[in-house]
């Protein structure tokens, strides 16, 4: 049976039914309903719930929460996600498994508190210190944040990374039919040897730690780390096309802005226009092999980047496409969103 | 013969990496001990901090978490949120906890977790080479203040146990010194009172413990435990700030 | 009748066991350990009382007692 719930209740039902017992957050717009909600429904279910002082707090319990084996998360919106860097940055170098949900705000600096999607860079390229990545999810509907978010703290567990789900403004804020999963029963769940759940004595002592002081013990670990990226991208790509088979211009978009430009494919193809979408689902890992196999296509004459930034996928799209074909940008920012005719007049009069 | 003293088995065997003559290694041994003495061993969590006593995680015989500067209390919340079963520590310097970790100790503090924290305050930034620290004396030299600390220029330092113990949140906060023997055995039994707070779920529990760094001070041990016993034991007095009985 | 066991190899020669001997029957002695410190030594075991002050100063673990 469908539900009708906003965006961030249902992520933060779907982060319970997921096995999530713990959040430690604070309060930004536009994501307050999912630590709102989590104030209350976790300790239905045996979690806990910290308001968190600080952003920079709330990351540092998750790392202790995560550490000691716990599947717990936070939320923000980007001047917290920012706040969040340092604690992000030692996670991944402590392997430490959690999920973060960014819902995208305008920026720079305090910027605006309407949809946008300036914070790609620092999703997908590290933000933090230091080499590391992040899985980062880019859902586009309320049902795939919530099928993201249940899925989320498994994938976090996988790889022992953290797992980032980058929503916008609008995707917390609207309300949409969403069919609920099942609660995860947590009892099976592989047993966390390297978690600090207290019972560790002498040599079979865990210590969470992101501190590697000889300079080859860090390069391993780095070099490792890389590895896990590797088969990361080897297994959890994923995206989605939309009549791209005769397509000779293919938009691209993700997130929120990936749903207006299907709707703009939809209105270029009753005009007789031959556009196609991808979407990328994992902004990081990227799709590149699907945009390479695209961009060889003979049908294919050129792509159209659609963003809610200034510019910043565009440069992992031209990366992928390798210079095979051109790769245009259509955006507004600050908190303005197009509209699937804004697209379709870009695209009538650019492409 | 009976053994009236030997190393405790909550630490480990790593040879500590401590200057000579710095009382880290007497704090450290004081904490272990007491974890030892109260039963922790197999239900115990700390969390090392960044400066001095960064490998910490080395020499506790227990589960530990490293946290980044000034955060131990934030990781040990999280950590004691999720394992309440579980005896969580933070060690933590006066750079970590007065400077860069204000707000992570005081939030921790009244919001009552049932964490302990051990605060080492030496007056310096020890790890870095001996830059002026939140808790550095006036008239105190240090390699950010080379005349010794202005009030004018510099602020003034900061009394944790007193700033602390304004909060409802804390069960048990009290200040102790390193300077000799007897005053070591007084350390001890603070910090099991500290932890007792713990076990018996009271609340936030916070030992400030005045310790000396001879290398930063530019003095030798001996001079080093004087200066813990006059100068900085005359702003810094020893004694409970906050006992919550029942 | 008391003993005390340095582990010389950990002893880093800091004196603070020295000074609170209360029958001062420490002192630093003129061998270096592998690390480079002259470690402490026990002039005589016998008049030791086994009240574990050096212990109890040693930040390093040094000292044990018997007693």
């Amino acid at each position: 049976m469908k539900e009708l719930m906003k965006g961030n209740e249902a992520i933060a039902e779907a982060a319970i039914r997921g096995g999530c017992r713990a959040f430690f957050g604070y309060p930004i717009t536009p994501q307050n309903e999912i630590p709102e909600y989590m104030s209350w429904r976790l300790f239905e279910v045996g979690g806990t719930f910290v308001q968190a002082e600080s952003e920079v707090a709330s990351i540092n319990m998750l790392y202790g929460a995560c550490g000691a084996g716990a599947r717990a998360m936070t939320s923000s919106s980007s001047p917290g996600i920012s706040l969040m860097q340092e604690g992000i940055s030692y996670i991944c170098c402590a392997q430490v498994p959690c999920v973060i949900v960014n819902m995208v705000r305008g920026g720079p600096g305090l910027g605006g508190i309407q949809p946008a999607q300036g914070d790609y860079f620092q999703a997908t390229k590290g933000g933090g210190h230091g080499d590391y990545h992040m899985i980062v999810y880019g859902p586009s509907s309320v049902q795939e944040c919530v099928n993201i978010m249940y899925e989320a703290f498994d994938v976090a567990d996988k790889y022992r990374v953290p797992v980032m789900i980058l929503g916008d403004g609008m995707l917390g804020q609207i309300m949409e039919p969403v069919e609920l999963p099942p609660m995860k029963d947590l009892s099976n769940l592989p047993k966390k040897e390297w978690a600090t759940d207290g019972t560790g004595k002498g040599k079979d002592r865990r210590i969470i730690n992101s501190l590697l002081i000889n300079p080859d013990d860090l390069e391993a670990h780095n070099n490792y780390m890389l590895t896990v990226y590797e088969e990361i991208a080897k297994n959890e790509t994923r995206y989605e096309e939309y009549m791209t088979e005769d397509a000779e211009i293919v938009l691209t978009a993700y997130g929120t802005v990936a749903r207006i430009a299907k709707s703009a494919v939809n209105i270029m193809r009753a005009n007789g226009m031959k556009v196609g979408l991808i979407r990328p689902i994992t902004v990081y890992p990227f799709p590149n092999k699907a945009y390479k196999d695209l961009a060889e296509k003979a049908s294919v004459k050129e792509f159209v980047c659609v963003e809610l930034s200034v510019g910043q996928m565009i440069e992992d799209v031209k990366l992928a496409t390798e210079g095979k074909k051109p790769v245009k940008f259509f955006g507004r920012n600050g908190g303005n969103v197009m509209s699937p005719e804004d697209i379709v007049a870009y695209v009538t009069k650019e492409a | 013969m009976a053994v009236v003293f030997e190393k405790t088995k909550m630490l480990t065997d790593a040879p500590l990496h401590y200057c000579p003559g710095c009382t880290h290694g007497i704090a450290h041994r004081l904490v272990a001990e007491v974890l030892e003495e109260i039963g922790a061993e197999g239900h115990v969590v700390g969390v090392a901090p960044v400066g001095c006593a960064v490998f910490a995680y080395n020499y506790f015989n227990c589960d530990m978490q490293e946290a980044a500067h000034g955060r131990a209390p934030a990781v040990a919340t999280g950590i004691k949120r999720v394992t309440p079963q579980n005896i969580v520590f933070a060690y933590q310097g006066d750079g970590d906890l007065a400077s860069i970790g204000m707000a992570e100790i005081v939030h921790a503090a009244a919001r009552g977790e049932k964490i302990t924290v051990i605060f080492i305050n030496n007056t310096i930034y020890g790890m870095t080479g001996g830059q002026m620290a939140p808790t550095t004396l006036i008239g105190e030299k240090a390699t950010t203040c080379i005349y010794g600390r202005d009030a004018e220029k510099n602020g003034n330092p900061i009394k944790m146990c007193e700033l602390l113990a304004t909060l409802t949140g804390p069960s048990y906060i009290e200040r102790v010194a390193l300077y000799d023997a007897a005053h070591v055995r007084m350390a001890k039994k603070a910090i099991k009172k500290a932890f007792t707070h713990q076990v018996e779920n009271r609340g936030f529990s916070f030992i400030e413990i005045l310790s000396s760094c001879p290398t930063n001070w530019g003095m030798t041990p001996e001079q080093a435990l004087a200066f813990v016993k006059t100068d900085m034991q005359n702003f810094y007095p020893l004694g409970v700030f906050k006992e919550v009985t029942e | 009748m008391a003993k005390i066991t340095i582990k010389k190899e950990s002893c880093k020669g800091c004196g603070l066991c020295v000074l609170s001997c209360p029958k001062k029957l420490l002192q630093i002695s003129g061998t270096s350990n592998k690390n480079g410190y002259f470690v402490v030594e026990i002039t005589d075991m016998k008049a030791c009382i086994g009240c574990a002050s050096c212990a109890m100063m040693c930040p390093d673990c040094v000292i044990s007692v018997e007693k």
